[in-house]
């Protein structure tokens, strides 16, 4: 299935929700949130929210940040 | 007279209470290791944090791995939204990541001056309000606009001093006053500080708090203006609450008049 993950068009296998999205990607940030086509889905709808093909993913989390444009966090590699 | 009034009184924002008034950004320094030695020197016991995309393929460490949640409060940010449905989606994604409900809300409307987009600001303060938020935004230094949120049910105002890593100091230290005394929420002055001075400057207007970042992660050495700007804030705090004297014009004497000798 083609999924738009943080704006980056990705082909996930069997993905049928965003549970096991979260585990095909491998996500370990100590925190994380989730939302598809610009909607929030709580971690108790993890389970229960549906992807479909072209659906929009962003997955984010926390940075080091201070004010606009202070968000880049240093760079560890 | 005892010690503890020889200290700064605490600063109440929403349901806590913070023994240090200087708020500050995680943002800007060299690695994690800096940030979390820089962020423990200032003493603060709130910092900001910001929400974005996660990096898929890259390194799996994260600022949260260096900063204790016990010792510190997140204050996760909205930087980089530029309207209201980016301002009120990131603050609900950031507490669907645990990062808590009380956030600083800025929505950007000139990118060269990142000054801020009031009338989006209230826009999207009150959205968050209304949705269980503790909001505290970013907002120019006008008296009317900060009357307006406060009058809403925001936590604090914050009030640029200037323009946002510009390290200009406060520009209108009367504004900030006028506002001090408009609502009963704290002031907290927000962006554009420079040095340990600018900051105690600020304080001495009576404004409840300051939050900073690129002052001290832009310092030639971020862990010694991290200890300044501590001082600053304290000395400022502890000058405005003592009451300064009045300036005059002229000259009055220190020493007694009485018993000078006679040449």
């Amino acid at each position: 299935m083609r999924l738009i993950i943080n704006g980056e068009e990705k082909n996930v296998s069997s993905c049928a929700n965003v549970n096991e999205l979260v585990k095909e990607l491998d996500i370990q940030a100590p925190h994380f949130a989730v939302a598809v086509n610009l909607e929030v889905i709580s971690r108790s709808n993890y389970e229960s929210t549906r992807l479909n093909e072209g659906d929009k993913v962003e997955i984010v989390h926390a940075v080091g940040g201070g004010t606009a444009g202070e968000a880049p966090e240093p760079d560890k590699n | 007279m005892e010690e503890t009034v020889l200290k700064e009184s605490p600063l109440k924002i929403g349901d806590k209470t913070f023994n240090s008034r200087l708020i500050v950004g995680t943002g800007k320094y060299k690695s994690f290791e800096e940030t979390r030695e820089a962020i423990a020197l200032t003493g603060a016991e709130m910092v900001t944090l910001a929400v974005r995309r996660i990096e898929l393929d890259k390194s799996k460490d994260s600022i949260l791995n260096y900063l204790d949640p016990k010792k510190y409060a997140f204050l996760p940010n909205t930087a980089g939204c530029f309207n209201v449905q980016e301002t009120v989606m990131t603050c609900q994604l950031a507490r669907e990541a645990g990062l808590g409900n009380m956030v600083k809300v800025e929505v950007i409307g000139d990118e060269k001056t990142l000054f801020p987009d009031n009338e989006a600001t209230l826009e999207a303060c009150k959205i968050l309000i209304k949705d269980g938020f503790v909001v505290l935004p970013y907002c120019t230094d006008d008296v009317v606009l900060c009357k307006k949120l406060a009058a809403m049910g925001c936590a604090a105002v914050m009030p640029l001093a200037a323009p946002i890593g510009s390290g200009l100091g406060v520009r209108n230290p009367y504004n900030i006053k006028l506002i001090r005394e408009a609502v009963d929420v704290p002031v907290i002055v927000d962006a554009g500080v420079g040095t340990a001075s600018d900051a105690a400057r600020a304080m001495e207007l009576g404004v409840d708090a300051i939050l900073m970042n690129t002052a001290i992660a832009g310092a030639k050495f971020p862990l010694k203006m991290a200890v300044a700007m501590k001082q600053g804030v304290e000395a400022g705090r502890l000058a405005f609450e003592a009451g300064r004297i009045p300036k005059k014009l002229y000259a009055t004497a220190s020493s007694p008049i009485d018993g000078l000798i006679d040449v």
